[in-house]
């Protein structure tokens, strides 16, 4: 082989494994259309409660981004800010959180979410729970007295999602102010139109169903979204509150469990996280399905109004326990 | 719903997979075109699956085309011949395209005059037995040309304890940029009928269906119109899904039947040969001609002029990209076969072997280094995966080298299609991972 050996000269090339092509994909890019993909009920957050939420959100994005630095900085680990996942871990915060909070708690629950639960674990990918979820949770047992009395009623409509004696939202009126009067007028359609459109009280992000569905089915049609987990979660949420419907257990409808809490909020955007959720597709369906069920308990009979993020934190720390036992057959595996 | 498919016995494809964009259209229009000559060839002398055949010709001596210059060793071994005539001028170590290490290979010097061997003549097979259909099959040498290699006559002869009732041709070419066995299929389609013939007579078979991906629905057509003679055969237009062409998916896709744990597709009575297989067959045995030739497809960017060529085995990458006009820019990187499973050459002195389907050349707009990132745990490398295995959790396993677990864990069913790789957001080389792990535990195994 020693002729034309010139010839034969081509510069170094590149040998690596197979695959030689990868998709253009990157979790940059499945980041950032999850905050695209936040942004109608951003708008409508707005449109509801007034520019103040602008702020609060704000707030908890560039704080999140700025812990998620300066973490990374203190452990000497690669800043990663703009792979999006502060963004979202900002919003979320925000969107849980009362719309008459005081400005410095979402800056502190940024900072438990970013730092004691995702960085300290190992950044992302690693966190065990929602980060967001978590520092909600954090939040509510420190400052339980802001964060459940701060509701403001939205423009043009009122706390209750109709003209109540008392100032509550739809769940904690039916949890804690409950007279067959109110539960038939939560149950008529006006008041789920409203529930479905926006006009109500609750958390900032969570009110209006449909600007949450919109975002959610782009990331469902663009394969972002693990759709499973929704699917059985607001399933099971349907079946429990219609069997407690039609057995008197419970005198509210199931359509008015589907829309009256965070279930659309926390069923498409907190369940879904990819971190803290199983991988394989039987677990997805049992994850949906154990949300599901414990939101009901909580609802009907825990201590608080509303169970979606409690049931969402407690599925998160079942799931290492799911990815174990629940294994896909290999193929031809009897 | 997986039971209900089954009472149905309709199964429209397979779990997992992934679908890609194919790249076809750089080749599928381009005709089979008959490669020169080389002026010299490298043979290595494994270009199978199994075990190496033994050199039986010498330094200086003379062969023609079609003499033999390899003996099959053992079982699992084929013959191999001269694809050109000269003189044997070298018999050392060269590089070999798959194997990591370089091997013993026979450098054949041409005389230009291209004589073939006088045994190479056209003859009536039809009046021949099985045991001398098979006899002339091994004799040439002929290996699957789906790019397994794996010996034909081997394949063609399960042990008597399992019935074989379907012979399946397997024309999909689900591999991207690939357009060999599509032009194939337009241009030789009376020759593949034949060598299914031929084979599913030797198997005793009366059950022979053709499998084709729906993106080829001009080869699908014609094979439709050239069975139409002929009893026991089916042409079967599948869905367009990467890995369509991999053997127990196939099966699964065509019969329903899955292939059980650690077999082979003749547990389900079942034999698979790829289009180029069947050609080869036909070939043999109408000519009695041994497999000196190989129909590639060289294409990518980084190639001037993309070609479907027939070469003769042995020729080297260079040569033949100079004949599709040379490189059209530096070349990033070489290679065998497609983007999916083929394998990165170091060099471009690499030869043609039996199992070669290809030559990729990609440029620097195709290839791009990216930096892994952190495992998300999305779950899409779980739910492409056509095997049903965990592809993250077997790559912590590995990367924390706990083989024995990742062999619990089936790491050595993993088939290599590369669809965990492909869609892995965070850009984790899976694929490498299990390739490191297979052969760490086949080194502890011996």
């Amino acid at each position: 082989m020693n002729n034309n050996k010139e010839s034969f000269a081509v510069k170094q090339l590149i040998v690596s494994s197979s695959p030689h092509l990868q998709s253009n994909e990157s979790i940059s890019h499945i980041m950032w259309s999850v905050v695209i993909c936040l942004i109608p009920a951003l708008i409508g957050s707005v449109y509801f409660f007034g520019f103040r939420m602008l702020l609060i959100i704000g707030l908890s994005v560039l704080s999140a981004l700025g812990f998620e630095a300066f973490a990374e900085f203190m452990w000497r680990r690669k800043i990663t800010i703009n792979d999006g996942s502060a963004v979202i871990t900002g919003i979320l915060l925000a969107f849980n959180l009362p719309p008459n909070i005081p400005i410095w708690i979402p800056i502190i629950g940024s900072g438990f979410a970013v730092i004691i639960v995702k960085q300290i674990f190992g950044g992302l990918g690693n966190n065990f729970i929602n980060p967001a979820l978590a520092a909600r949770a954090f939040l509510m047992v420190s400052w339980p007295q802001l964060m459940t009395t701060n509701w403001l009623a939205p423009r043009f409509g009122h706390l209750a999602g109709y003209d109540a004696v008392t100032q509550a939202t739809p769940l904690s009126l039916a949890k804690n102010f409950g007279t067959p009067e109110t539960f038939q007028s939560l149950n008529s359609w006006p008041v789920i139109k409203n529930l479905i459109i926006g006009f109500r009280g609750g958390c900032i992000g969570e009110t209006s169903a449909i600007l949450l569905l919109c975002g959610a089915t782009y990331l469902i049609i663009k394969g972002y979204l693990k759709y499973r987990i929704p699917l059985s979660y607001i399933g099971t949420i349907l079946i429990l509150s219609f069997i407690f419907y039609i057995t008197k257990l419970s005198p509210l409808s199931p359509i008015f469990h589907l829309f009256a809490g965070g279930l659309i909020l926390g069923a498409f955007f907190m369940a879904t996280d990819y971190v803290t959720t199983p991988m394989t597709v039987k677990g997805q369906w049992i994850f949906g399905i154990g949300c599901g069920v414990i939101t009901m308990l909580i609802r009907l009979w825990g201590g608080y109004p509303e169970g979606v993020s409690y049931s969402i934190l407690l599925m998160n720390v079942a799931t290492p326990l799911i990815d174990r036992y629940i294994k896909p057959k290999v193929f031809g595996y009897k | 719903m997986f039971k209900f498919r089954n009472m149905l016995r309709v199964a429209t494809t397979f779990k997992g997979g992934v679908h890609l964009q194919d790249h076809k259209d750089l080749t599928a229009n381009k005709p089979i075109t008959k490669a020169p000559i080389p002026k010299k060839i490298w043979l290595p002398l494994i270009q199978n699956t199994g075990l190496p055949c033994k050199i039986i010709v010498s330094i200086g001596d003379y062969v023609k085309v079609g003499t033999k210059i390899g003996e099959a060793e053992g079982n699992i071994s084929a013959h191999l011949h001269s694809s050109i005539s000269g003189k044997v001028v070298d018999i050392s170590e060269f590089n070999h395209p798959i194997l990591p290490t370089r091997f013993l290979t026979c450098v054949i010097e041409s005389d230009g005059k291209d004589i073939w061997e006088d045994s190479i003549k056209e003859q009536d097979y039809s009046r021949f037995s099985n045991e001398e259909l098979i006899t002339i099959i091994r004799d040439a040498g002929i290996v699957g040309l789906g790019g397994g290699a794996f010996p034909t006559h081997v394949k063609i002869t399960p042990p008597s304890e399992k019935p074989i009732d379907t012979l399946i041709i397997n024309g999909c070419e689900c591999e991207l940029y690939l357009t060999a066995d599509y032009r194939l299929m337009l241009e030789k389609s009376k020759e593949i009928i034949e060598g299914a013939k031929i084979i599913a007579k030797v198997l005793g078979v009366t059950k022979i269906i053709i499998a084709i991906e729906k993106n080829k629905s001009d080869a699908l057509e014609l094979l439709k119109q050239t069975i139409t003679q002929e009893t026991g055969f089916s042409v079967i237009g599948l869905k367009t899904k990467y890995p369509q062409g991999s053997e127990k998916q196939l099966i699964k896709t065509l019969l329903t039947r899955v292939v059980p744990y650690k077999g082979l597709p003749m547990d389900v009575g079942a034999v698979v040969q790829n289009v180029g297989t069947a050609h080869a067959v036909s070939e043999a045995c109408r000519y009695n001609k041994p497999l000196v030739e190989k129909l590639i497809t060289v294409t990518g960017l980084g190639i001037r002029e993309p070609k479907n060529l027939l070469v003769r085995l042995g020729t080297s990458v260079y040569d033949i990209v100079n004949l599709c006009g040379g490189y059209a820019e530096e070349p990033e990187k070489i290679i065998f076969g497609g983007p999916m499973m083929g394998i990165a050459q170091y060099t471009d002195e690499m030869p043609i072997t039996k199992g070669t389907s290809g030559i990729l050349v990609l440029t620097n707009k195709e290839v791009k280094i990216i930096e892994e990132g952190p495992c998300i745990r999305c779950g899409k490398c779980v739910n492409s995966c056509p095997m049903s295995l965990l592809p993250y959790e077997l790559n912590n396993l590995i990367k924390k080298r706990n083989f024995s677990k990742a062999k619990q864990l089936n790491v050595l069913e993993c088939i290599e299609c590369g669809c965990c790789t492909y869609i892995c957001p965070a850009k984790i080389k899976l694929v490498h991972a299990f390739k490191f792990a297979k052969n760490e535990i086949t080194l502890l195994n011996r």
